[in-house]
């Protein structure tokens, strides 16, 4: 993951752009020159950022340093300024992606079954039944599914939503899926539940993901990478690898490769609170 | 407290706890003649009343007025409902045509629907079109409202869900907006049918009528038939209470998520 807060090197004052400012070997998503500001106070300035093919970027930082935004600036919930955000080169409208959203409860459709919720962006797709049937059994086999999903999601507890709202983002098979804060409304059991359920799904899918968190154990815990940013104007304080083997046990949080990037986090973190 | 919530559990079965207030008021109707309250010749005794109603229905001489008085509702009903349902998702669709119409929206709602009679009198004359007409326009104002209050406040995250995942424009109105919009319209369609059956009344009883309940009720008071007066005050109740259970029910059926989540 190849990143750069410093402007072009010819123009300094003009914003990048994947001409000026190449990507990184075996990058999915590119960021270039991006701009974002609210209420004339500038959030992002010139922010380039790549994202790694098929791995997990956490991204950490204190408290209105944008997290979110970033993220669904990227996602294209939210409009920025300016800059360039290409996904292989392709923009977003060509390129099939999925959001998973703090709150499951309003997320999903409480008119139609939690199957009928998974099944819906295949329908809209124009898949055929007999498909839609296959790709949906094929998830459930994936996440061990034991609950009834022919029931209406507001029978379903937290956990069982949230499961749900994975499997229909992932439904369509998308390049990259974005997680904002999918822990926060759940109990630490269904966090670690989901916490390895979202991590068997990247490892047979390959997907890329990108995660919101506010929780550092949950951050280091999935990522392959970790990215740290600034108070606003916000820039990239760090990007913090963190290579443990996959399939990583709950005990993991234990392990002392764990510990040392937990805890060097939580170090360029305070620096920059206190920034 | 306590103990008479034991008294009634042991006397009734659960299922039969809402009958206890009507019993209640009868008893109250009878005391109230048997202690000498109030002259007979104002309030008839319940059993008699009963009685006469019983009578209406068995000659059959009721008929010709309830069916005049549910068809009219059902007539402005139906009118609000083809109108009001599809204008006021357009407009909560766009919050920039609802703001724009919101005035008038409220300032008519607000507007007691009887103060306009002598208006629509103007325009429709003494006739039948002329009570559908206003009992349709006070029902379409309550339905406007509501489907639009329904699209209006649809969960945001369920529309940008549906936008996610690429799906069209119109398959997020529809799939989305549309669904979210119902809890919120049948809410509006419970009151606007109540409010239809209330403006029908009032017209029958006030702009010349030959036929429905309304006008029999002013009938009968003309000619100080009490009997037949409470009869027909009764049965207008059962019909309001009947209409508003059905949608009760039929919102129950069709919107199961109302109100959980």
């Amino acid at each position: 993951m190849k990143t750069s807060d410093a402007p072009a090197v010819m123009e300094p004052q003009a914003p990048d752009t994947l001409l000026t400012l190449r990507a990184a070997p075996a990058t999915h998503v590119t960021i270039r020159g991006l701009c974002k500001s609210f209420a004339g106070q500038p959030l992002y300035n010139n922010f380039n950022l790549d994202l790694p093919r098929g791995r997990i970027v956490s991204i950490f930082g204190p408290n209105g340093c944008g997290k979110s935004t970033l993220m669904n600036m990227v996602a294209g919930l939210v409009k920025p300024d300016s800059g360039e955000i290409l996904f292989d080169g392709k923009s977003l409208k060509d390129t099939n992606i999925g959001y998973v959203f703090q709150n499951y409860r309003d997320a999903l459709f409480p008119w139609i079954t939690a199957w009928d919720n998974i099944a819906y962006p295949l329908r809209r797709k124009g898949m055929k039944e007999a498909q839609v049937r296959e790709r949906v059994d094929e998830l459930i086999t994936l996440f061990e599914i034991r609950f009834d999903l022919q029931r209406y999601p507001y029978e379903l507890s937290g956990g069982q939503m949230q499961t749900v709202c994975i499997m229909r983002s992932l439904a369509p098979r998308p390049e990259v899926m974005f997680l904002d804060e999918p822990f926060s409304a759940l109990d630490f059991e269904m966090t670690l539940f989901i916490r390895s359920k979202l991590q068997d799904a990247q490892m047979a899918t390959g997907v890329t993901m990108v995660i919101v968190s506010h929780d550092l154990e949950d951050a280091v815990f999935l990522a392959d990478r970790i990215l740290l940013l600034t108070r606003r104007p916000t820039r990239i304080a760090e990007i913090v690898p963190f290579d443990l083997p996959r399939p990583r046990a709950p005990e993991a949080v234990s392990d002392p490769e764990f510990v040392r990037v937990k805890a060097h986090t939580l170090e360029v973190f305070r620096r920059e609170m206190s920034a | 407290m306590n103990s008479l919530h034991l008294v009634l559990n042991k006397l009734f079965d659960k299922r039969a706890l809402p009958l206890i207030g009507p019993l209640l008021l009868f008893a109250l109707w009878q005391l109230a003649i048997s202690a000498q309250w109030v002259k007979p010749v104002l309030l008839p005794p319940p059993g008699e009343t009963l009685q006469h109603l019983w009578g209406t229905f068995a000659s059959g001489s009721i008929y010709g007025d309830l069916y005049a008085t549910v068809y009219r509702t059902v007539c402005s009903f139906g009118i609000a409902v083809v109108i009001g349902v599809p204008l006021g998702v357009v407009l909560g669709s766009s919050e920039a045509a609802y703001r724009s119409v919101e005035f008038l929206i409220d300032f008519f709602r607000s507007t007691p629907s009887s103060a306009l009679i002598p208006l629509f009198l103007l325009i429709f004359g003494i006739t039948d079109v002329n009570k559908i007409a206003i009992a349709s326009f006070g029902a379409m104002l309550i339905v406007l409202f509501n489907s639009a209050y329904g699209v209006m406040n649809a969960k945001k995250t369920r529309v940008m869900a549906a936008q996610i995942m690429g799906v069209s424009k119109w398959h997020v109105f529809k799939d989305v907006l549309l669904m979210e919009s119902l809890a919120q319209t049948f809410v509006g369609l419970r009151s606007a049918i109540s409010m239809a059956l209330v403006i029908v009344i009032v017209a029958e009883m006030f702009i010349g009528s030959e036929t429905g309940l309304g006008h029999r009720i002013i009938d009968a008071q003309q000619v100080f038939n009490v009997k037949e007066m409470y009869t027909s005050i009764l049965v207008t109740g059962a019909l309001g209470y009947l209409l508003n259970l059905l949608f009760l029910l039929a919102e129950k059926k069709l919107i199961h998520w109302s109100g959980k989540a």
